[in-house]
C-alpha cells in the first residue's frame, strides 16, 4: 500500500512517525527486507555538506535618506551585483574582495552576516530625480536589512567525479590541492547520504520540497543549473558522475554558521560549504529499493584534472567504500584519497533533520512540480554569429 | 652537536646532482631524509634532518644556496584548530606520514603530532584555515 505525504504528516503530528537516516536504513532493509521496511519506515533523512560555488544571497538594504539607486555595491570590499531595483543586490559566494583578494570573498560576507557581524556597505550611483544620492558609506547587519535570502543556482550534485593529477607539478583546483604523479585523489560527494543518490529519479524531491538549508529551513526552487539527468547510470539508478542538481532558496537570517561556512581553496578562490538536508518520504517499496543504496553500490569515474580541457581523461571507476577506506588504485599505483566534503557534518545534519521531524518541528511537502527527468548539459562553443 | 630540519627545494637543473653526497662528505654531517619527492628533470623537494657541528651546518647551507638549492627551516609545529575544522578531509590525502587521518567511526579528523614530519604540505590545503604552523 503506497503511503501519501498527508498520511506521513499525520504520523509526525501524532508523534508516531518512524524516521531513519540514509545510513540507518541500510541495515534496516538488510534485516527486515523491502516489504516490511516500506510498511514500517515513513521517512529517511539524507544530507550533504560540501563546497558549492553556485551559491549566493539576495539582500535588500532598505532606503537611505535621500535615497540612492545603487549602481555599484561593495560589502566589506567584495563587489555585489546590483543591476536590479534600487537597493536590491546579489552577493555571490565566489566573488573576491578588492582589497584582500582570495583571503576574503562573498562567502565570508554571507557567513559574517549570518553570525550577526557588522558589514561595511559602500555604493556609488549616477543619481536620478527620484534617487538623487550618488554615494553611500555605511554599515549593515542582519538586523538592519530587510530581506536576506540565499538563492543558490546549483547545489546538491547527484554524484561528482574523483580528481587526480598525472602531471609533474602540484595543481590547485576546486577539488583541492592535487599532488604530482597521482600523489593523491579527492572526491566530494556524501555517497550513501547524498540526497539525489537516494532518490535517483527525482520521484519525491521536486520544486517546492521543504529542506534543511544551512541550519534553517529552505526549499527546492527549481532544477539546478547544469541539471544533467541523462548521465550513464547503474541499474540501481546511480549516475556515474555529476547528474541532477538543485536550485535552493532559504532565509539567511535563520541560518547557523555551524552548517554554512566560507571556504578558501588555495590558488582557486573562495567558495562556500553548504549544509543541506532533504527528507525522503518512503511512499512505496520502489522507494526502499533506492534508499537502501550504500557506499559500495555507488561508483564514480576518476578524472585527470591536470588536463586543462572540458573533457578530461578518466582512469576507470571506483566506489565510495574504496574512497572512504583511504586509498584507491590508479594505473597500478596506490593513491591516497581524501574527501573535500564533510561526511561527519552530513551525518550530523541527517540526524538533526531526523530529530526535527520526530519532534514535529518539520512537516514534509509534496513537490509542486517534478524535476526534469531528461535533458543534458550543453557546451559553450566559440563560433561566429553565422555559425551558431 | 646541533641539528636542524630543513626543507630543500631543488630546481629541475639541480635534481640530478648528487647534493646529499656532498652534504655528508664535505661537511661531515649526519642526515636523515624524512621526505623526498625528486624526479629527474622535474623540480624536487626534500625534508632533511641534519646533525653536526653548528658552523658546518651553516657552511652546508651556503653550499646548497650556491648550488641553486633553496633551503628553509621546516615548521616547528603544526596545529589543527578543532574549532575551525569542518572534518572535510581535504588534508588527509596530502599527509603522506598519516599524521592527519579520518576516524572511520566518527568521521572526524584526528591529528597525531608524533607522526607529523613537519613538511607543511597540508597547510595551504585546508579550506577553512584550521591547520596552522607555529615557527
Amino acid at each position: 500500500m503506497p503511503k501519501t505525504i498527508e498520511e506521513i504528516n499525520e504520523k509526525i503530528k501524532n508523534g508516531n512517525v518512524v524516521v531513519l537516516t540514509a545510513e540507518e536504513i541500510i541495515d534496516y532493509v538488510q534485516e527486515n527486507g523491502i516489504k516490511k521496511t516500506a510498511k514500517e519506515v515513513d521517512v529517511v533523512t539524507t544530507a550533504t555538506f560540501g563546497p558549492m560555488c553556485s551559491s549566493g544571497a539576495f539582500i535588500n538594504f532598505g532606503h537611505s535618506d535621500p535615497p540612492i539607486k545603487m549602481a555599484k555595491v561593495w560589502l566589506n570590499d567584495v563587489p555585489a551585483y546590483t543591476g536590479i531595483a534600487a537597493v536590491d543586490s546579489y552577493i555571490g559566494a565566489t566573488e573576491l574582495s578588492e582589497s584582500e583578494g582570495m583571503n576574503y570573498g562573498g562567502a565570508h560576507v554571507i557567513e559574517d552576516l549570518i553570525s550577526g557581524k557588522n558589514i561595511r556597505l559602500r555604493s556609488t550611483a549616477y543619481g536620478t530625480d527620484c534617487y538623487p544620492r550618488k554615494e553611500i558609506n555605511t554599515y549593515i547587519n542582519k538586523q538592519t536589512i530587510n530581506q536576506a535570502y540565499l538563492f543558490n543556482p546549483r547545489n546538491v550534485y547527484q554524484n561528482y567525479s574523483v580528481a587526480t593529477n598525472s602531471s609533474g607539478k602540484i595543481i590547485y583546483t576546486y577539488m583541492g590541492k592535487l599532488l604530482p604523479h597521482f600523489g593523491n585523489a579527492t572526491y566530494s560527494c556524501a555517497g550513501q547520504l547524498n540526497p539525489l543518490i537516494n532518490d535517483p529519479y527525482y520521484r519525491t524531491i521536486g520544486v517546492g520540497t521543504k529542506i534543511f538549508l544551512g541550519g534553517g529551513v529552505g526549499f527546492v526552487a527549481w532544477q539546478g543549473t547544469q541539471h544533467n539527468p541523462e548521465v550513464e547510470r547503474l541499474p540501481n539508478g546511480v549516475p556515474l558522475g555529476g547528474a541532477g542538481t538543485l536550485a535552493l532558496i532559504g532565509d539567511l537570517k535563520n541560518m547557523n554558521t555551524k552548517f554554512i561556512k566560507a571556504a578558501i581553496f588555495t590558488g582557486y578562490g573562495v567558495t562556500m560549504f553548504m549544509g543541506v538536508g532533504i527528507p525522503i518520504p518512503v511512499i512505496d517499496e520502489e522507494m526502499v529499493e533506492y534508499l537502501k543504496v550504500k557506499d559500495e553500490d555507488i561508483y564514480v569515474s576518476i578524472s585527470d584534472y591536470s588536463v586543462q580541457r572540458r573533457n578530461k581523461p578518466t582512469f576507470g571507476k571506483v566506489n565510495y567504500r574504496q574512497l572512504r577506506e583511504g586509498k584507491i588504485t590508479i594505473n597500478k599505483r596506490e593513491v591516497p584519497t581524501g574527501s573535500i566534503s564533510s561526511y561527519q557534518k552530513a551525518r550530523e545534519i541527517a540526524i538533526l533533520l531526523k530529530k526535527w521531524i520526530k519532534d514535529n518541528n518539520f512537516l514534509l511537502t509534496s513537490p509542486v512540480s517534478q524535476l526534469p527527468a531528461s535533458g543534458s548539459t550543453k557546451p559553450l562553443n566559440i563560433v561566429n554569429e553565422e555559425e551558431i | 652537536m646541533a641539528s636542524e630540519k630543513l626543507i630543500l627545494d631543488f630546481p629541475k637543473n639541480v635534481v640530478t646532482k648528487p647534493i646529499v653526497y656532498h652534504v655528508v662528505k664535505d661537511f661531515d654531517l649526519e642526515f636523515n631524509i624524512l621526505r623526498a619527492e625528486i624526479t629527474p628533470n622535474l623540480e624536487g623537494r626534500m625534508l632533511l634532518e641534519i646533525r653536526g657541528k653548528k658552523d658546518k651546518i651553516e657552511e652546508c647551507k651556503n653550499f646548497l644556496k650556491k648550488e641553486g638549492v633553496q633551503t628553509r627551516e621546516a615548521t616547528q609545529e603544526i596545529i589543527l584548530d578543532k574549532e575551525l575544522c569542518v572534518n572535510c578531509g581535504a588534508c588527509v590525502s596530502l599527509c603522506f606520514s598519516h599524521a592527519l587521518a579520518i576516524n572511520k567511526d566518527t568521521y572526524e579528523i584526528e591529528f597525531d603530532k608524533d607522526k607529523c614530519v613537519l613538511c607543511g604540505i597540508c597547510l595551504n590545503g585546508c579550506p577553512v584555515n584550521a591547520l596552522k604552523s607555529k615557527i
